[in-house]
């Protein structure tokens, strides 16, 4: 296969678009695809300061790296779960890329605020510990933002996330999350940050495919925990349409965009927004769960971060 | 040629397309992405005796 647009040998076929490029075009069309996503949906501007939610994955870095590229200079933050070993390799990729880039990635660890780590945490409150995961990355990281002026967090989302999910959510109808996954999620003042999914409409194989281009040096294994069974049976379904009928992914997530925006008129009334009396993060009672954990395990302390670079 | 996937090891005699090798080992070209060389190639590639190739997976767990 020759590249579309020089001709050189390919090095990636693209069916969904009925194109195959060579590593430079190829760069060039991702990046060119990831940008005018950020434009189009209006992620950022130019008063915005960003930072990017790193785990280590081929996702996350290729994100902080290509925003960076961009000309979007972010810094990153990273929650470190304290899980034996995945967590400290996950943290070194991190700062290899902090060093590439020479960017700042806070980090904050679980175990010093939790004095446990969150297999031990999820267990004691009788959660499956991706929730207590989810609950505690969701919060730390609204959090760094308010803490130190952040004013977009942006997370590395990508095609096959957001189709995997929607597809969940539609076999089941789960009426309340289905009209909730948008590229952008507006924040409340001073309350929630903005959170913004630049890879919205780049598919896992060429975030990868980019990551082995660039040289990116991610974390391959998978955390101990994310075996979350029904997302990969998921993602496995949607590749194997992929297969047989190349662009069902993009056609599906890109579909759902068009009929979100075309609901945003009949806007549903908010509820009644209340916030954490202890932190001010948007709780349906008086104390957020984060703060309840807090509680229960903390040591009195502040949330604090760590820095590096 | 020398073909590691998911920790894995495996030799292959004769040379074959990187289609062919996907195929071989029961993988989608939707899921893995074809190494040779440090290279990424398309499935059209044909893959040398003396190649060494990395087979990546590209799904993650979410
Ligand atoms: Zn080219
Ligand atoms: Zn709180």
């Amino acid at each position: 296969m020759k590249c579309r647009v020089c001709g050189k040998p390919a090095n990636i076929n693209l069916r969904s678009y009925k194109t195959s490029l060579c590593e430079d075009d190829f760069i060039a069309f991702l990046e060119k695809r990831v940008s005018t996503t950020i434009k189009k949906y209006r992620l950022i501007d130019e008063t915005d300061t960003p930072i990017v939610a790193v785990s280590g994955g081929k996702d996350s870095l290729s994100l902080w790296y290509m925003m960076n590229g961009l000309g979007y200079a972010s810094d990153g933050i990273y929650v470190d779960l304290g899980i034996e070993g995945y967590s400290g390799r996950s943290l070194e990729k991190i700062r290899q890329m902090a060093d590439i880039l020479q960017r700042k990635v806070y980090i904050f660890h679980v175990r010093n605020a939790l004095q446990e780590g969150i297999d031990s945490v999820a267990k004691v409150i009788r959660r499956p510990t991706c929730s207590a995961c989810g609950t505690i990355k969701r919060y730390i990281m609204n959090r760094i933002c308010i803490d130190k002026g952040y004013t977009v967090l942006v997370t590395g989302h990508n095609l096959d996330d957001e189709a995997s999910a929607l597809f969940g959510n539609v076999l089941y109808w789960k009426k309340e999350y289905l009209w909730k996954k948008n590229v952008v999620l507006e924040g409340k003042e001073d309350h929630l940050v903005k959170k913004i999914k630049p890879f919205f409409l780049c598919s896992e194989r060429e975030i990868a495919a980019y990551a082995i281009m660039k040289g990116i040096d991610y974390i391959y294994e998978e955390c101990p925990f994310s075996k979350d069974a029904k997302t990969l049976v998921y993602k496995g379904i949607l590749n194997r349409i992929e297969e047989s009928s190349p662009g069902t992914k993009i056609m599906f997530v890109k579909g759902y965009l068009n009929v979100v925006k075309e609901k945003g008129d009949e806007k549903e009334g908010d509820r009644e927004g209340r916030y954490c009396l202890q932190c001010g993060y948007p709780t349906f009672s008086d104390k957020c769960s984060f703060c309840r954990l807090l509680d229960k395990f903390g040591t009195g302390c502040s949330v604090e971060f760590d820095q590096y670079g | 040629m020398k073909v590691e996937c998911e920790g894995n090891t495996y030799e292959f005699e004769k040379p074959m397309q990187a289609s062919r090798l996907l195929e071989q080992l029961s993988l989608s070209r939707e899921t893995h992405l074809v190494v040779v060389n440090s290279r990424l190639v398309t499935e059209d590639h044909k893959i040398d005796r003396d190649d060494e190739v990395k087979l990546i997976r590209v799904v993650s767990g979410g």
